[in-house]
């Protein structure tokens, strides 16, 4: 089995390229973040007059209603923030796009599939989060859910890729592996199935975290607007962020329950027995413990909302930890990182 | 008093019971499940690494001394990480059985009465249909095929249409926890009757077969196994390979392997089979894997006398990258009949093994993983093994503590390549004749196991139904007559819908939307007839 040196490095420059991409298209949704909050500082300014009156005093040139006089500024046809928004969402795409081709020349050039180590699998999770927030966003456009635009959940888009291009930029440079063949215990077809499970689980669940995460800023600030001001006033609401965590952590929990058990499968296969409580195993059942502690939490009365939240979050802590810790600290079965 | 008693005690009882199944304290023991499981990822643990235990209790003796006292390095086989998962599942079973009597109820039970206030659902719609009640309860009917419906006919002559849909949520939940229940059950049962033996078989058509645990270097069992009744077979290794790539790692490992059972072992049929990482010999309901490989050094000996003895012992890899190997051959005199002689002038070869010798000096190492030009560096040891002591000791090594005591002297050490040989001052000699491989084999048996498979398959299909599917309802309420109240009100039916969906499972407004614009349409699938208001309210959308 050759390694095809042409499509590797073919490869590593689309990866790197991808990064760039992505930490522009954070910096464009971060904009449209930003000038948001423009806007509404202004609208607060705006409204200040009217609302207390008699602690202002008037100031000559500016009318009762908070209007300036004299200088009119012409209205643009479209905000700022709406730009900058479609152009973070166009350039994910393109950053996506260009990752996806990293992946697959990858794939190509060691003639197998492109999870073999961990900077493919870093990579492929990161891709796989960011594909699932660009569905949350698609769906979220069509026009039968009017009731929350997409342009609406946007102010999610940079806390989403921050920990993807951070988790991206590790993969390529900490965990960056030379492209090779697969050792043999890898090499299974079960490698299609379990890790491509996993790779998407992971992918979904970092975005369910992040939402949770962000759900929780958000209700602190819808229960004190002194709160967390600066960022919980442009942050979609609670409940669209508690939906969106939701979603995806009950549309992936069967794909998460099937990844376990494939993964038992192939241990059956490859190492003597379907479970032996191995590091990596170990920590997947806890996340799917703490992940069932959730789903269990959004139906009990009490534990709905912030407890719920907190329980994903720590789900998600368990999906880094059993990520980065297992694989590359403690050894067990898992230790493919190559490092 | 004896009554009274009777009834605290009872109460207490049912109190418990109530406090056990609930989600209160199902959610407080998933979290406990969680955190006792931690040390287990967390801590070297017996049953998967003795080596990596040791040195985490030379490292922190006083405290990994603590920690085994309390069952750390064993959590999956401690009394308290058992506690939290028995009391979880009599919890899970405690809430399983009302809720299934509850369901099979449910399943037989009539859609509810239509709400009087629709308008206060969270999903509503209402118009006119230009299609007289009894056409457009006929449409209803038609569009609600795949719900459960009942009809109603109200007071005032309205007519009424509940319908609802979904049931297969909750079967799916049940089946998903019952599934579990089973998991925990399968896995019990292949703990009690499982076993697992460990043996090294020579890659020259040496073999062993499964009559007995004396076969094996190390057995494991579960506490039902006596070992007078493993599955049957016989197995032989005639070839081990590897292929390396340049860079030294592995790319594939394969044994040529020969076995027989059944039937085959009274007729001597041998089937072959080609064992790898992968791809396991399933036979006479064991498997066999293939675990490990190593080299065996082939050393003669040829005594004062002229006898010949030749062993193949295998040596243990110490640099997994490199292969570089380290053990110990040892030799009885065939010449010296006196039993107390003989056990003082055994003879050890001991050393490190090369595949691709690499010479630091004289210090030999190993650069490569594949055999070429092998070379050993050897001690050869004369004097008491001891075997007579009845001490276990490691095929590997000599014991360390003979050669401190002098019983055992090193009379030769050697840098040898295959066929040269060390003479010693006796008139023995020691040759290195060649290398051969050796493959570990792992013997494993878990009748439970195609079980434990069924219940993770219905435990995916179980979640995967009660995560997608949503229990839903709808209610249509058809009164004659348009509301306009004109001439042609005898073929008009003013249509009032309301949908709530049951549990908060988000997207029902979709649906409802879909459903009730083609019913407001008139079943005619054009919404222009019948521009129904509408209000989805966020609640469940």
């Amino acid at each position: 089995m050759q390694v095809n040196q042409t499509l590797s490095t073919l490869s590593d420059m689309a990866f790197a390229t991808s990064v760039v991409v992505y930490v522009l298209a954070m910096m464009l949704y971060f904009a449209e973040f930003a000038s948001a909050r423009a806007r509404h500082s202004e609208q607060e300014r705006v409204a200040e007059p009217a609302a207390a009156p008699a602690a202002s005093p008037p100031v000559s040139g500016t009318a009762t209603d908070g209007s300036v006089v004299g200088r009119l500024e012409p209205e643009p046809r479209k905000p700022w923030s709406e730009r900058f928004g479609g152009m973070a969402v166009a350039v994910t795409v393109l950053a996506v796009l260009v990752h996806a081709f990293s992946l697959v020349t990858r794939g190509f050039a060691v003639g197998r599939v492109p999870w073999g180590n961990m900077y493919e699998f870093g990579s492929a999770i990161c891709l796989a989060a960011v594909v699932s927030w660009l569905v949350v966003l698609y769906r979220q456009s069509r026009p039968q859910r009017s009731t929350a635009p997409a342009s609406k959940l946007r102010g999610l888009g940079g806390f989403v890729l921050l920990p993807t291009t951070l988790l991206l930029f590790l993969s390529g440079t900490a965990l960056y592996a030379q492209a090779s063949p697969l050792q043999p215990a890898l090499q299974s077809y079960w490698l299609w199935i379990h890790v491509s499970a996993a790779i998407v689980s992971t992918g979904v669940f970092m975005l369910a975290g992040v939402a949770s995460i962000m759900f929780l800023v958000r209700l602190r600030y819808e229960n004190n607007p002194l709160k967390a001001e600066g960022i919980g006033s442009r942050l979609p609401t609670s409940q669209a962020l508690d939906r969106i965590a939701y979603r995806a952590t009950v549309l992936i929990m069967p794909v998460w329950t099937f990844a376990i058990t494939a993964g038992a499968i192939w241990a059956e296969a490859a190492w003597g027995r379907f479970w032996g409580w191995d590091p990596k195993e170990t920590c997947s059942f806890i996340a799917w413990i703490v992940y069932a502690a959730y789903l269990h939490a959004r139906a009990t009365s009490g534990w709905r909302g912030t407890r719920a939240a907190w329980i994903n979050v720590f789900g998600l802590a368990v999906m880094i930890f059993n990520l980065f810790f297992i694989n590359i600290v403690i050894s067990g079965l898992h230790s493919y990182a190559g490092l | 008093m004896s009554t009274s008693f009777l009834r605290r005690t009872l109460g207490f009882l049912r109190n418990t019971w109530r406090g056990l199944t609930s989600m209160r304290t199902a959610l407080v023991l998933l979290f406990l499940l969680a955190l006792a499981a931690l040390p287990g990822a967390l801590l070297p643990q017996w049953s998967l690494n003795e080596s990596d235990v040791r040195d985490f209790a030379d490292e922190y003796p006083r405290l990994a001394g603590f920690l085994d006292d309390i069952g750390a390095f064993n959590v999956f086989s401690s009394v308290w990480f058992s506690a939290i998962y028995v009391l979880l599942f009599v919890s899970l079973i405690g809430c399983l059985l009302p809720r299934s009597t509850q369901y099979l109820r449910q399943l037989r039970a009539r859609p509810v009465r239509t709400p009087r206030n629709l308008s206060r659902l969270p999903h509503h719609a209402e118009g006119t249909v230009p299609l007289p009640p009894d056409e457009m309860l006929a449409v209803t009917r038609r569009k609600l095929r795949r719900w459960r419906t009942e009809e109603r006919t109200e007071e005032d002559g309205a007519r009424t249409v509940s319908a609802e849909r979904g049931y297969l949520r909750e079967a799916g939940n049940l089946v998903f926890h019952f599934a579990l229940v089973g998991l925990l059950v399968t896995v019990a049962g292949g703990q009690l009757t499982r076993y697992e033996g460990q043996v090294v078989v020579q890659a020259d058509g040496s073999g062993f077969c499964n009559s007995g645990t004396y076969n094996y270097d190390s057995f494991r069992a579960g506490p039902t196994v006596d070992g007078t009744n493993l599955g049957e077979f016989c197995l032989r290794v005639d070839d081990f390979d590897v292929d390396y790539l340049h860079s030294g790692q592995a790319v594939d490992y394969h044994a040529d392997v020969r076995y027989q059972s059944g039937e085959d072992l009274d007729d001597d049929t041998w089937r072959k089979h080609s064992l790898k990482v992968n791809n396991p010999l399933r036979t006479a309901g064991d498997r066999v894997y293939l675990t490990g490989n190593g080299y065996t050094p082939v050393f003669t000996v040829t005594f004062p006398d002229g006898q010949q003895r030749t062993k193949r012992t295998q040596w243990k890899p110490v640099e997994p990258t490199t292969m570089l190997s380290q053990g110990a051959t040892k030799f009885d005199r065939p010449d010296m009949p006196d039993e107390q002689r003989r056990h003082r002038n055994q003879l050890a070869v001991t050393g490190l093994f090369a595949p691709t010798p690499k010479m630091d000096g004289k210090v030999l190492s190993s650069r490569f993983p594949a055999l070429n030009d092998p070379m050993v560096a050897v001690d050869v040891l004369k004097g008491k093994l001891g075997y007579a002591t009845g001490e276990s000791q490691s095929i590997f090594s000599v014991n360390q503590e003979l050669i401190d005591s002098g019983d055992l002297n090193r009379v030769a050490r050697e840098n040898l390549s295959v066929g040269e040989s060390i003479s010693l001052d006796d008139g023995t000699t020691v040759r290195f004749d060649g290398v051969q491989r050796w493959v570990n084999l792992q013997v494993s048996h878990n009748p439970f196991q195609p079980y434990v498979l069924v219940f993770a398959v219905a435990v995916i299909i179980g979640l995967g139904a009660s995560l997608s599917i949503k229990r839903r309802r709808i209610w249509v309420r058809i009164t004659p007559g348009g509301s306009a109240g004109s001439g042609e009100a005898a073929n008009m039916s003013a249509v009032e819908i309301g949908g709530l969906a049951r549990t908060d499972q988000a997207g029902y407004g979709e649906e409802f939307t879909r459903l009730s614009g083609e019913l407001l349409a008139g079943g005619t699938g054009s919404t222009s007839s019948a521009a129904g208001e509408e209000n989805s309210r966020g609640r469940s959308s």
